[in-house]
């Protein structure tokens, strides 16, 4: 009985730690994705991106001014579905 | 109906609603009247925290800034809403799991320490503190523009108003009176920037239209671009400041947004773990409908003005001192001269203003020669006025100038009555009742809470009149001060096992070095004149210190794993506190303490 009950700690542990692994792989590429288009594509390499035309201006302007903001809203809602899958996959949900 | 009763009106109205909404909601739900969030729906939630989040620095001077600045102020847009992703991922799920209600709760039982608690909380007084700062700068311009009389005396009568407001109290707990106050600014924001981009785009959807191409076909911002280019301004979309510091800068905002106290609360008390996760989106969708407007309110309203100095171009003839005196197309022009915010002189008596770059010699020769004199004779141009000028200076209906005003008067009332609260919650709850003296009375906890909510507004009124920016450049001074302080402690809270004394070494680090550099460059406490350097010329290289945040935080970082390293690690209990904030598995409703 007892050391049932420590395998099943154990066990939770376990996926614990994967659950954990997996979050901070999902939040890794998530801000790799948050700093590409801000200070990426909306500063640092806006002069790569200044052929590519956009109302009277280039992508990078765009990026800058409204282009990240879509990217960020986009981001946050993948991370919240995805998250909230990752939670039932290893049952931790609440 | 003149335009000043026009204002009063809608001013009126909408104090009337969020105080009626307040009476009906405290009605039903006394006990909740703390846990404003619970039980409510994540959308709901959301647009309570976008309105409690915008403040006078996103409504009334943001787009001012961009305007004037064009493409290198895109900054406060990115820093702004980014800093939202990294509250979803990085916070806020984990401190809902933790359920207390306050950030210094949190940083004093995971870090195990009075101490640290204490720390947070001087970092949580410091930041909020020079945020009212900000929040006072714009309260002045709305007050007195829509009362029509000097800044001054619309900042005092103001200050006034906000410390009702913030006395009345549970205006701020009531979720349902943000959603409305959420509704009139952002109704306030984008009707007259509709407007706007009807007219000159005939793209009825503002966003669209800054891409859009005005009545010749010409691009909105290829026209904006020549036309400032020609007065020798910079070229409105080009990159002319350094970009160094425009990252760094960027990066201050984003982590300070995801440090502010304030907001950071919302999410401590969603029903759920998940829902915490879909607040913030919800919150960032609300924030965006304005964010996405204002580059374009910024673009057209500095084309507008141009314009109107320029009526047939640079090449043309600039507008003459008797057009602006009798023409009504020009008369918001004399009701901002009242507010000591906007000023012209027809130096060279030509009777002509001539708006341009005096500061570039190839232009000030030009006009030399057309005989517009040597001197640009728009004299003064507030950046805060912009966005409450923008409806009169592009002859809007008299009801759009209204709804303005209130939409500017619910983003920095509401704003400064929050931070107001949360100061003085610090200070009474945390501070006196949880440490200096544990045995206090309620009714000396309540005096407490009073006198820091009436000391933190007598500073900011004092510190308002000779603010040390633009309100969103002082409200960019308070994110820095959080990005240094509090972000990191959070993180490394969750992320790592960093122990109690590189906990508060990393607080302290940053607070102390960020502080230190922006009253070098800012003055000492902000008093004017008591600076030793300047953001033009700044101590170190090109950061300003309005960017020093970012710095700040990895000084912090670093301090702390430093200091963890060399001393005893943490223990056991305090391990599994990490493991479980971790999980959503097993998180019960949001406790007091």
């Amino acid at each position: 009985m007892a050391d049932q009950t420590s395998q099943t700690a154990q066990a939770a542990e376990k996926s614990d730690a994967g659950y954990w692994a997996a979050n901070v792989r999902i939040i890794l590429i998530s801000l790799v994705i948050w700093a590409l288009v801000s200070f990426g594509f909306g500063i640092l390499l806006r002069p790569m991106l200044s052929g590519i035309a956009v109302g009277g201006t280039d992508l990078g302007f765009w990026f800058a001014q409204q282009g990240s903001i879509l990217v960020f809203l986009a981001l946050i809602f993948f991370y919240a579905w995805r998250m909230n899958k990752l939670d039932k996959e290893f049952g931790v949900e609440e | 109906m003149d335009q000043f009763t026009i204002n009063l009106l809608f001013v009126g109205a909408s104090f009337a609603l969020y105080i009626g909404i307040a009476i009906w909601a405290r009605a039903g739900s006394t006990s909740e009247f703390y846990a404003a969030g619970r039980g409510v729906h994540p959308v709901t939630n959301g647009m309570a925290t976008a309105a409690d989040w915008m403040s006078a620095a996103s409504f009334i001077s943001m787009a001012g800034l961009i305007a004037f600045t064009g493409y290198d102020n895109s900054t406060f847009l990115m820093g702004w809403t980014g800093g939202y992703v990294l509250l979803a991922l990085l916070l806020a799920p984990y401190l809902r799991k933790f359920g207390k209600y306050t950030v210094s709760e949190f940083i004093g039982d995971r870090f195990y320490s009075p101490t640290a608690r204490v720390v947070a909380v001087i970092c949580l007084i410091v930041a909020s503190t020079t945020y009212v700062i900000g929040q006072m700068t714009g309260v002045g311009v709305a007050f007195g523009r829509f009362l029509e009389v000097s800044n001054t005396t619309g900042l005092l009568i103001g200050a006034c108003v906000v410390f009702a407001y913030a006395v009345f109290g549970g205006m701020k707990g009531v979720t349902y009176t943000q959603v409305a106050q959420y509704c009139v600014l952002i109704m306030a924001y984008t009707i007259p920037a509709v407007f706007i981009s009807l007219q000159l785009t005939g793209n009825p959807i503002p966003g669209l239209g800054l891409f859009g191409s005005v009545e010749s076909g010409e691009p909105l911002l290829q026209k904006l671009d020549q036309i400032v280019a020609e007065l020798g301004f910079n070229e409105y979309t080009a990159h002319h400041g350094d970009t160094f510091n425009m990252v760094l800068f960027t990066l201050s905002l984003m982590i300070g947004t995801a440090g502010l106290p304030h907001v950071i609360m919302r999410f401590f008390t969603v029903p759920r773990v998940a829902d915490a996760r879909w607040s913030a989106g919800w919150t960032l969708v609300f924030i965006a409908l304005l964010y996405l407007t204002a580059p374009a309110v910024g673009a057209m309203a500095r084309l507008n003005i141009t314009e109107q100095f320029w009526p047939n171009g640079a090449s043309g003839e600039p507008v003459s001192t008797e057009t602006i005196a009798s023409d009504p197309a020009y008369d918001w022009m004399a009701t901002w001269q009242q507010t000591g915010l906007l000023g012209w002189e027809d130096k060279n008596g030509d009777g002509r203003i001539a708006y341009f770059n005096d500061r570039d010699a190839e232009t000030v020769a030009m006009m030399e020669a057309a005989g517009w004199g040597s001197e640009n004779e728009l004299t003064n141009f507030n950046r805060d006025i912009l966005v409450l000028a923008n409806p009169e200076i592009a002859n809007l209906p008299g009801w759009v100038i209204g709804l303005v005003a209130a939409g500017g008067l619910a983003a920095a009332l509401s704003t400064a009555a929050g931070l107001l609260l949360a100061i003085s919650s610090a200070v009474s709850h945390d501070l006196m009742k949880g440490q200096l003296t544990p045995n206090i009375s309620e009714k000396g906890e309540l005096l407490s809470a009073r006198i820091a909510m009436a000391v933190a507004i007598a500073v900011a009124t004092y510190l308002g009149l000779n603010p040390p920016g633009f309100a969103a450049q002082t409200v960019a001074l308070a994110f820095g001060l959080a990005a240094a302080s509090i972000f990191p402690a959070l993180m490394m809270g969750i992320f790592t096992k960093v122990n109690n004394k590189g906990a508060v070494a990393g607080m302290l680090a940053g607070l102390i070095v960020t502080l230190l550099y922006i009253f070098l460059h800012k003055g000492w406490f902000f008093i004017p004149d008591t600076n030793s350097f300047t953001d033009a010329d700044p101590l170190l290289g090109t950061v300003k210190s309005t960017s020093f945040g970012a710095i700040g935080a990895m000084i912090n970082f670093a301090v702390a794993f430093t200091v963890s390293k060399m001393t005893a690690a943490i223990p056991k209990e305090i391990e599994e506190l990490v493991e479980s904030v971790r999980v959503p598995r097993g998180a019960g409703a949001a406790q007091d303490h």
